[in-house]
């Protein structure tokens, strides 16, 4: 009995964290139901992870700048924008992928630091910086794109990037119809995840803290290896990760390694749930805002590349509206426009939310007039249920 | 005897845990200047709330007669229409619109369902010439100095057809010159059957002005005083003022040993560029090894501001003098700076500036100082754990646990949680701000524990505190700031409450 009891007491204690992935669930339940299975399928999950990615890293960005009570709106063109310079280095310039993708990063962290210019040096609101920035790179998409409209990109290693998938061992002739690298990857990701868990549990006992009961920590391994091992089979079934899954995985593991376990993660956080003691603690908060900024740059950038690499082009209106999904995937991963809470794997969540529902109401051939009905509905329960869960909330 | 305009019987407001005013009785007569005098936080702002309907009539005791009719205003604009206004230090006008847009803000000149600006700029003009400001009309406001603002918001209010002016600290931001203007006005209003109460802290100003005082202390009537008995003097109203016991709520000292000079600034001026005005003037001061500081004054005297401008400078004063710690000369361009240089600031204002409320105890405490419980920038949070908790018992902080979110914590804790933060920096000189503004008695004399723990362990603390019972129970040497400068210091042994309210509202 005091098994059940911990569970409950962990699922109360717990509700705002694991409310979205209920939320995720129910909802890849009810298309699975209304699709007949064809939301679930692997090659549907597949397509799903491929197209939320770009979104996915722009959140990722997202959450910390809206974390530090910030706003960035120029991010869906600046994407689109250095999606082009992209490009142009590759087509026109005819310079390699390995140089052409650090040097849009690069490009992506400068047109951040001038968002931030502004904003920390002079105190503008960074709504009006990034309103500005959100005209000027929707000018500079078309002011490159002039003489060339849609330019079309033929390097193969660039267009992996949204479009292929991770090699498989060759001559392995078991499990045919399954990508084996996927699964191998799966069963460390499994492994490497139970150790360390173990390890730090082993950890806190050293300090005599207070940790999981047996019962429960079994359980939480067991609820994560499943899923993990769900999520790996339905990825084998259909050519495996792809790289964009990869990219977002690395990107989602640093960043959230970054906001929880280092110095400049607490940083952050403290300035946005109170930029005066933030600063009186020390804090050095112009730097704070710069390399928030700077990376909601790079990131974009890096947005850019896997959207340009999914169409296999640079068009002139790529970008559009992705600054307005990136805020809507954060606010409904539980980002608090107040300031400093927030979690980067939180607006992942969100982002795959959002872009369950217009692969699920596709597949149902919705109405695309419904569909943003649905969404926005969506965006303003999820965030009224955090509200709620955070005022009732510990 | 003069009929009483205004009659406040039995008065008694509580909030949670504190009685701010208890029986209190309060009566103008008409057509006077009345002055309402006490500490900080004897209860003068409170009971005039109570007046204008600020706290709604059932939130407190006790009956309000007003022209000898019963009241009960629930909001400003019931006083308002009765014909009381109130006017506070921090002036409600909005900066961007102009003179007359503000006079006749929230009570505008209608024709139909247009406003009427031609006779709004007569009316305005009307007004401003009672006040004698000889401004135009269509200036904006925030083209005015501070004098002339103040004369713009009485003139709002008699364009209400005021009874009763109430001015909460009036002349606290104003020059000799303006302050001057404005009680002469006052005298002014008075001959055309305006009565006035006014708050103020300069008794000199009081003396000048007033018909009748009262003097209310620890949110109680203490006295009223009849100007033209010659009731009214300086001595008289600080001895009314202060006149409480110091009790043992202090804990002793066993040994006091004083080391060598840890931090010493030398003509320190400083210069506020957003209210135009220089805020500090050739302030010189130290503190000793093993010393706790005390540093009194009334509020708004400049103690936070010299406190904040020594810290790192956060608020970008403009600054010109020295600072010295361990005789060596240091320049603190940011906090940081202070904070490596062994200086720590507790500020008055936790909530606000201190703490970060919707994080835990442990990440509060230990955010001034990540890198001491990092290891390559990387948090190790198995260790922060066991710092707060170190804190947690040796502050007795009460909180189930440090992972307990800070805004859910009493008063008294919360200050804790800021005393441990800056702890755990190991500074040489710990700046406390209001060390126990808003807590209960069983917390300030934890808190004036730790801090005889921590000077007995060679620390120095400087204590700026509104409370003179406090400076007077826990300092070794007592500096009397006002106006922006060091009007004395006094070895504790010869400090009393009158010396020290003598230079402080000097």
């Amino acid at each position: 009995m005091s098994f059940i009891r911990d569970l409950q007491k962990v699922l109360r204690q717990n509700i705002r964290e694991y409310g979205m992935f209920i939320a995720l669930f129910l909802i890849m339940a009810i298309f699975t139901a209304t699709t007949k299975g064809i939301f679930i399928s692997p090659r549907n999950i597949s397509n799903l992870l491929n197209q939320t990615g770009y979104i996915a890293v722009l959140a990722v960005g997202m959450t910390l700048v809206i974390v530090i009570r910030h706003i960035d709106l120029s991010v869906g063109f600046l994407a689109g924008f250095l999606g082009a310079i992209a490009a142009i280095a590759l087509v026109s310039w005819h310079l390699p992928v390995f140089i052409v993708i650090p040097l849009v990063m690069g490009l992506g962290v400068i047109a951040g630091c001038i968002t931030a210019f502004p904003v920390a040096q002079l105190g503008i609101p960074s709504f009006v910086a990034s309103l500005a920035g959100w005209l000027i790179y929707r000018g500079a998409i078309l002011l490159v794109t002039l003489k060339t409209g849609t330019i079309i990109i033929s390097d193969k290693a660039f267009n992996a990037i949204g479009n292929g998938y991770i090699p498989d061992f060759p001559g392995l002739n078991f499990l045919p119809e399954l990508h084996k690298l996927t699964l191998l990857l799966g069963l460390v990701a499994i492994v490497l995840f139970i150790l360390n868990e173990i390890n730090s549990r082993k950890n806190k006992m050293a300090y005599n803290f207070e940790v999981l009961s047996p019962g429960m920590f079994a359980l939480k391994l067991i609820f994560m290896s499943v899923l993990v091992a769900l999520i790996t089979w339905v990825l084998a079934g259909y050519n495996g990760l792809s790289w964009t899954v990869v990219i977002v995985l690395l990107v989602v593991g640093i960043y959230h390694f970054v906001t929880t376990q280092t110095v400049l993660g607490r940083h952050i956080y403290a300035m946005g749930g109170n930029p005066e003691a933030a600063q009186l603690s020390g804090i050095n908060v112009k730097r704070i805002i710069y390399v928030v900024f700077g990376s909601m740059g790079m990131l974009s950038a890096l947005s850019g590349v896997l959207f340009a690499s999914r169409l296999q082009s640079a068009t002139t209106t790529a970008g559009t509206l992705f600054e307005l999904d990136a805020i809507a995937a954060a606010y409904v991963g539980g980002v608090s426009a107040a300031g400093g809470i927030g979690k980067v794997t939180g607006s992942i969540i969100g982002a795959l939310v959002m872009l369950s529902l217009t692969s699920g109401m596709n597949l149902m051939t919705i109405d695309i007039s419904l569909q943003y009905i649905v969404r926005g509905a969506v965006l303003v329960a999820a965030v009224i249920f955090d509200v709620a869960t955070r005022t009732s909330g510990k | 005897m003069d009929t009483p305009i205004l009659e406040m019987k039995d008065i008694t407001k509580e909030f949670p845990g504190v009685k701010a005013l208890s029986n209190v009785s309060f009566r103008v007569a008409e057509n006077e200047i009345h002055c309402l005098v006490g500490e900080n936080g004897a209860g003068k702002s409170t009971l005039m709330k109570v007046l204008s309907g600020v706290y709604p009539h059932g939130s407190y005791t006790g009956e309000i007669l007003f022209n000898g009719v019963p009241q009960k205003f629930s909001s400003i604009r019931d006083s308002e229409k009765a014909g009381i206004a109130i006017i506070y230090q921090e002036l409600a006008l909005v900066a961007e619109m102009t003179v007359y847009e503000n006079i006749f803000l929230g009570n505008e000149v209608k024709k139909g369902l247009r406003i009427d600006w031609n006779e709004t700029i007569k009316r305005a003009g009307d007004v401003l010439k009672k006040v004698r400001l000889n401004v135009n009309p269509a200036t904006r406001v925030k083209d005015l100095g501070v004098g002339k603002q103040q004369l713009v918001e009485i003139a709002k209010a008699l364009s209400k057809d005021v009874k009763l002016l109430i001015l909460d600290e009036p002349t606290a931001a104003l020059n000799e010159d303006d302050s001057e203007n404005l009680l002469n006005l006052l005298r002014e209003l008075k001959q055309q059957g305006v009565t006035s109460i006014l708050i103020s802290h300069k008794l000199k100003e009081v003396i000048e002005i007033a018909d009748t005082v009262t003097v209310l202390r620890d949110g109680k009537t203490i006295s009223t005083l009849d100007a033209k008995k010659g009731e009214v003097s300086e001595s008289i109203l600080i001895k009314n003022m202060v006149g409480r016991e110091i009790n043992n709520i202090y804990p002793k000292r066993e040994k006091k040993e004083f080391g060598e000079i840890v931090l010493e600034v030398r003509n320190w001026n400083a210069y506020n560029p957003v209210l135009g005005r220089t805020i500090l003037r050739g302030v010189n001061f130290n503190v000793r090894r093993g010393e706790i500081v005390g540093i009194a004054g009334l509020m708004g005297s400049g103690r936070t501001e010299l406190a904040l401008s020594i810290f790192g400078n956060p608020i970008g004063y403009q600054i010109q003098g020295e600072i010295f710690v361990k005789n060596s000369r240091k320049h603190f361009g940011h906090p940081s700076d202070a904070i490596h240089s062994g200086v720590a600031y507790v500020t008055e204002d936790r909530k606000g500036n201190g703490l970060v409320l919707i994080q835990d105890v442990k990440q509060n405490i230990t955010l001034a100082n990540l890198r001491e419980i990092s290891n390559r920038m990387v948090v190790d949070e198995n260790l922060e754990v066991k710092v707060a908790n170190e804190y947690k018992s040796s502050l007795n902080i009460k909180t189930p646990t440090v992972e307990q979110i800070v805004v859910k914590l009493s008063g008294g804790n919360q200050q804790k949680v800021s005393v441990a933060k800056w702890l755990f920096v190991k500074p040489d000189v710990l700046i406390l701000d209001e060390p126990t503004r808003g807590i209960d008695v069983g917390a300030k004399f934890e808190i004036y524990t730790i801090m005889n723990r921590l000077v007995s362990q060679g620390m120095s603390i400087i204590m700026i505190s509104s409370e003179l019972t406090e400076i007077l129970g826990m300092s070794d040497r007592v500096y009397i700031v006002s106006a922006g400068r060091i009007a004395g210091e006094l070895p504790i042994e010869e400090a009393t409450q009158e010396k020290i309210m003598q230079m402080a509202t000097n």
